[in-house]
């Protein structure tokens, strides 16, 4: 690994093929991300990642690294974008914490404290999305979707199930069963699902598990979303992933 | 009193579409609102039963969301006469719980809850002339009038609510960093 890039004025040894948020995270930078995961190919659709590589904006989980790259990531102009990108997803679901069985393990939640939200700022869309009970043994809340397409990624490329799909375009995209009546019910999805453990925030829920862990000694209760991101995905690393 | 001293700031509270879990947070800190109320005296508030708001309030401290006519007047008042507004809550924020109605129909919810719930014999709505009207849907109140700081939480800590306060008191930008920074 001779070869590196700038990172907010530290250098960061990459391999070759390596993205940027990669490299980082392996040298122990946090770059805020929702819809990226270490285990799956990147989707470059939240933006949160987003940094500036030789002053332009550009997703970090898409770009790979090249030699001699100057990248801002952890600045006040990039951290104001991502924070009106996070409260854009607060106001376009509902995000009720306090009623979310997610708070304190949700990573949309965890990034708006990291980013330092204080409110969502713009006027909230209220919409209607009816929950999907019918599994017997997860629970869908559409409320709280984010359209990061992990779910979508991991049942099809993981599970080999295909049970999730993002539908429409734009503003009316929306997350989907694949099923004809549209119901979790009618798929061969199982609590053991790389799809069921997927999720960053609390759309896919394991039934019958509430509060098994209290509130305020969750884990990013207990530490910020920066560390724990980092930790997390170098245990993923030591264990071979 | 000393002519020489600072004069107190005044601040005004209130809950609208709240249900006080706030206030009460906001009682949490305990032995420190004497160290507050060297530093401020309350004007309109529950804890005084002021019933309006002066002109020359300096902060006013909203709990709860909009959800009638009556909580949009309010939020109006205090607005108009506190230099700086503060919303405190879930409530006040996100309209929280109360906003839970905001898929329903009102005229659906009158009627589950008046006419069609067990246990109502010849129910009515209510139609008083002196209730305020319900908003079709219940919103947070920077919907409505610009808001300086929120203090999110439901209800925020003690803790959370004193450094906000504390820091405004020193002239400080509030920042409520791991810890105090809560939604839930």
């Amino acid at each position: 690994m001779s070869q590196t890039f700038t990172l907010d004025g530290l250098s960061i040894p990459f391999t070759d093929g390596e993205t940027i948020i990669q490299a980082a995270t392996r040298a122990g930078v946090f770059i805020p991300h929702l819809c990226y995961h270490p285990e799956f190919k990147p989707h470059g659709s939240c933006k949160l990642c987003t940094v500036k590589v030789n002053g332009r904006h550009t997703a970090s989980c898409t770009l790979r690294a090249a030699a001699g790259m100057v990248v801002e990531n952890n600045t006040e102009e990039l951290n104001a974008e991502r924070r009106a990108l996070t409260q854009m997803l607060f106001v376009e679901g509902n995000h009720f914490c306090p009623s979310c069985e997610k708070s304190g393990h949700c990573q949309l939640q965890a990034t708006a404290y990291h980013l330092g939200m204080m409110s969502p700022h713009y006027d909230h869309f209220f919409p209607d999305r009816p929950v999907d009970a019918s599994h017997p043994e997860v629970l869908l809340d559409f409320n709280r979707c984010i359209l990061c397409s992990l779910c979508v990624r991991a049942s099809r490329d993981v599970d080999g199930k295909n049970v999730f799909a993002l539908s429409g375009r734009g503003i009316r995209t929306q997350l989907i069963v694949n099923a004809k009546s549209g119901r979790l019910a009618d798929t061969d999805f199982t609590v053991d699902d790389k799809a069921a453990q997927i999720c960053p925030v609390g759309v896919i829920l394991k039934k019958r598990r509430g509060f098994a862990v209290p509130i305020g000694e969750r884990p990013y209760d207990r530490a910020p979303l920066s560390e724990t991101a980092l930790a997390e995905t170098a245990a993923a690393g030591e264990e071979g992933v | 009193m000393n002519p020489t001293a600072p004069r107190k700031l005044k601040v005004a509270t209130t809950s609208l579409a709240g249900c006080f879990g706030c206030h009460m947070s906001f009682l949490d800190i305990d032995e420190r609102l004497f160290a507050l109320l060297e530093h401020i005296e309350f004007d309109r508030s529950p804890l005084t039963d002021i019933k309006t708001v002066s002109p020359d309030c300096d902060i006013g401290i909203v709990e709860g969301g909009l959800c009638n006519a009556e909580n949009v007047h309010v939020l109006r008042e205090f607005r108009k006469q506190c230099k700086v507004l503060i919303a405190i809550g879930a409530c006040a924020i996100n309209g929280g719980l109360p906003a839970q109605r905001n898929h329903l129909p009102l005229p659906v919810i009158l009627e589950e809850v008046y006419h069609t719930s067990p246990g109502l014999a010849n129910g009515l709505i209510p139609n008083d002339p002196e209730l305020p009207l319900p908003l079709n849907q219940v919103h947070p109140i920077h919907e409505v009038v610009k808001v300086d700081y929120c203090i999110p939480g439901c209800p925020p800590s003690g803790d959370a609510i004193w450094k906000v306060l504390s820091d405004l008191l020193a002239g400080r930008e509030p920042e409520l960093g791991h810890g105090l920074l809560h939604y839930d």
